[in-house]
């Protein structure tokens, strides 16, 4: 058994940043990680960061309030309105900090850090490196728990790469530690502690066509589910409009920052021909323009029934080559064209995963002595659909805030103290689940029944929904679920077992996949990245509220909980 | 459908048995990866098959490795691109192999932390960013892009022989502090590198440039260390700068 005083489950962008917090407070902090912290998908991450930092020549007179009223806007209204400025209003001490650590942003002519216009923003305001933000920040956070891990002036902070997290230990409304697993040994162990900031991120990896990581499954989401922690608003899924054709990597939201064009198979700027994207063109938010690309598409303005063009030819070599490098390099690599000359083909891909393990403003959940952050968190800043450039900001901020309640927490006397007893069990528990896995002697393939179930969410919970494919997705989750019962397994050895490990994503996939269908399903309105086309309007006066989802051994369980509109008004979202 | 043949190296050091090569026979399609072929075969053929992935997109440096005889990143190597029928495939070399494809990669991160990967400003900054003009940002370019993937440690043939060398990537993490106009602390920086495990055991080989995914120059980077300290041990700083 390890005791650590917080743990902190994830090492990505948050996960680093809460470990900071907490380290700068003196306490002992563990970061359990299933991968090396520097392979997160934090990594992939291109555009940039929002702050109202006013550096860009038309941004001198953004400030924090402008961009909370951008943030709730792009919500469609559903972000908690407070939550959001709460993010906005640390921006730039977050951004600055950064910078302070050595955070090597592009500048502008005078030396600051740059910025560049992002969708649904009113001001220029994305701290851009060149389209490599994900990477420049992952590594700024992870040389500081370098300078800090061996703990000479403060308190230990350590790391535990490659340790998987196989559930979390809740008992009587308190969070005792977590059981993890070694995945070169296969070992378990109970890792005690007084709090645990859960920083796992998105479940993408449940869609097909996603731009995510292939370590991003709804696994993480579905361990503080189920030990009774409700998710929040999972329906709303955020799908990004340009993804490269083949592969769904990630083409930034720069690429129409910096001037670039969305073509259909006439060569025309298309978004013109669409009354909510006229005005703002290829800076619309992501919702609309992900919506608009589907139905050029489904108009036969596409090509080969699936992707338009993005055409980068205008903005010349000099500045693809300064600020674009990035996405050149995988346009090369993955899809064989090279954007100074060619056009790239792109379709909308699954992005974001809005919803997540409820939290309050400070990153409390209900479990005392539970924090979450980051993407796999919904305070929710970002309501029913996210800016570019806001999740970053998430990241970081509410990372600071997680590590800060926890810390809180930590110092005022934790948990009742609670014999070791309820390790033990859960660590039996956990061992007797794997145990279960490794001698199954089931016919189906887990590689079979993921594609399947990212087959049935591609189609029918995409960004076009209607009651009855969701109803048929309902039942088709609910059919993969009975048949991972049934789950046939190859290697029955411990030792490094990376079968076993994908097995058990795979049943936190499957829950999860069931949490999002259900709530798509319930909400009978469109709003943000929610498009139904049988309720094709906003309707605040039945759903401006938050979907809250519960695991019982009954089934799932949804009951809905009041958003804060204290600061701005619900108006008609248009640009 | 097409076919190709993946030769895979095969080791679990907990076992007695000897390491060798597996073969699995793997359609394929253009556009496919030698990540999704080695995914493919886990799915469906050995799932006792080890080695690391994330991305999938050539960014975060998880699955560098030797195949048809050279290092890359798998999941940004094309099968149809490789110019023979059987992909051979065979971990980083210079790192105890745990299983397969899988390494232990201590003593690489181990050597990235001993060269103090993180900026030292020496002093608290100013209330808002420091200013860093566009010219000085430049010099950072080719230093700030390394994903850390351990390509250009596993090619240098020093490791052969000093296990101890700090190697390409860490000398290149060195270099991306030193041009870094808001660093301080050159001189340690310096110190840290000029003894006998840093940049003079490089024998500017170049594998490490010739490998690096990110198209980087780490033999670069330790010929301008190089210089710098010499340039001070002799007290020529104006023309070895």
């Amino acid at each position: 058994m390890k005791y650590l005083d917080a743990i902190v489950v994830g090492g990505g962008l948050a996960g680093l940043r809460a470990a900071i917090a907490l380290n700068q407070r003196n306490v002992k902090v563990g970061v359990i990680s299933k991968v090396h912290p520097l392979r997160s998908h934090s990594i992939e991450a291109q555009g940039g960061i929002n702050a109202s930092l006013g550096n860009h020549i038309r941004g001198g007179h953004d400030d924090w309030k402008k961009h909370t009223f951008d943030t709730v806007k792009g919500s469609d209204y559903l972000a908690d309105q407070k939550t959001a400025a709460k993010l906005t209003q640390s921006a730039v001490e977050c951004i600055v900090e950064m910078e302070h650590w050595g955070c090597p942003f592009s500048r502008t002519e005078d030396g600051k850090i740059a910025q560049r216009p992002f969708g649904g923003a009113g001001f220029p305001r994305t701290c851009y490196a060149s389209d490599k933000i994900g990477h420049v920040l992952l590594h700024t956070l992870f040389e500081q728990i370098v300078r800090f891990e061996h703990g000479a002036e403060r308190e230990q902070m350590q790391v535990f790469d490659e340790w998987f997290v196989t559930s979390v230990v809740i008992d009587d409304g308190c969070c005792h530690g977590v059981i993890v697993m070694n995945v070169v040994t296969g070992e378990l162990e109970e890792f005690k502690s007084d709090a645990v900031v859960f920083a796992t991120g998105g479940a993408g990896r449940i869609y097909g066509k996603t731009t995510n990581a292939l370590i991003n499954s709804g696994r993480s989401m579905s361990m503080p589910f189920w030990a009774g922690v409700p998710l929040k608003d999972m329906e709303f899924i955020q799908f990004h409009p340009t993804s490269l054709y083949g592969t769904n990597i990630l083409m930034t939201e720069g690429c129409r920052g910096e001037g670039g064009f969305l073509l259909n198979n006439k060569e025309e700027r298309f978004l013109a021909f669409y009354d909510d994207s006229k005005k703002a063109m290829e800076i619309a938010p992501r919702d609309i323009i992900s919506r608009n690309i589907q139905k050029e598409i489904h108009a036969g303005k596409g090509f080969e029934d699936a992707y338009v063009h993005l055409d980068l030819r205008h903005l010349g070599e000099k500045k693809i080559m300064e600020r674009l490098p990035g996405i050149r390099s995988l346009c090369l690599n993955f899809a064989s064209v090279d954007p100074i000359y060619e056009l790239v083909p792109i379709q909308p891909g699954q992005h974001y995963t809005m919803g997540g393990i409820d939290t309050n403003i400070n990153a409390e959940t209900r479990v005392m002595g539970l924090f979450a952050a980051g993407e796999c968190a919904c305070v929710s800043v970002h309501g029913a659909n996210r800016l570019g450039g806001n999740s970053l900001l998430e990241t970081l901020v509410y990372g600071k805030i997680a590590g800060e309640s926890a810390a809180d927490y930590i110092l005022a006397g934790g948990p009742p103290k609670k014999d070791e007893g309820i390790m033990k069990d859960a660590l039996k528990r956990d061992e007797d689940k794997i145990n279960e896995f490794l001698r199954s002697s089931g016919k189906e393939k887990h590689s079979e029944i993921k594609m399947d179930l990212n087959n049935i969410m591609d189609d029918k919970v995409g960004i076009f929904r209607e009651k009855r494919s969701l109803e048929k997705a309902l039942e088709g989750v609910r059919e993969l679920k009975d048949r991972f019962k049934n789950i046939k397994i190859l290697n029955r050895e411990r030792r490094l077992n990376q079968e076993l490990i994908n097995i058990m994503e795979l049943e936190g996939n499957l829950d999860i996949a069931e949490v999002i269908v259900m709530g798509a399903l319930a909400r009978e309105e469109s709003r943000g990245s929610q498009s139904r086309t049988d309720f094709p309007k906003r309707d605040d006066e039945n759903w401006l509220k938050h979907t809250l989802a519960y695991y019982t051994p009954d089934g799932i369980k949804i009951e809905y909980t009041s958003v804060d509109v204290s600061m701005y008004e619900p108006k008609e979202r248009k640009y | 459908m097409d076919k190709r043949t993946f030769r895979i190296f095969r080791y679990d050091s907990s076992k007695s048995e000897s390491p060798g090569f597996q073969s699995f026979e793997v359609p394929a399609e253009k556009g496919m990866t030698v990540l999704e072929g080695l995914i493919y075969i886990q799915d469906n053929l050995d799932g006792s098959l080890a080695f690391r992935s994330s991305c999938r997109a050539g960014v975060c440096g998880s699955c560098a490795m030797h195949i048809n005889g050279k290092y890359c990143l798998a999941c940004e190597t094309q099968i149809y691109e490789l110019k023979s029928k059987t992909v051979t495939i065979r971990p980083m070399a210079h790192l105890k192999v745990i299983k397969d494809l899988f390494v232990d990669l201590k003593p690489f991160w181990e050597k990235y932390k001993l060269i103090k990967p993180y900026l030292m400003a020496g002093e608290p900054g100013p209330e808002r960013e420091s200013i860093q003009t566009a010219d000085d940002r430049l010099k950072l370019e080719g230093l700030i892009d390394c994903i850390l993937c351990g390509a250009c440690y596993a090619s240098c043939p020093v490791g052969e022989t000093h296990s101890e060398y700090l190697g390409p990537a860490a000398l290149l993490k060195v270099n991306r502090f030193v041009q870094d106009t808001r660093d301080n602390a050159e001189e340690e920086r310096l110190n840290g590198v000029s003894g006998f495990n840093g940049v003079f055991r490089c024998h500017t080989i170049f594998n490490c440039q010739e490998v690096c995914p990110k198209e980087l120059d780490p033999t670069g980077s330790i010929a301008d260390l190089k210089r710098k300290i010499m340039g001070k041990k002799f007290g020529l700083s104006k023309i070895y700068k």
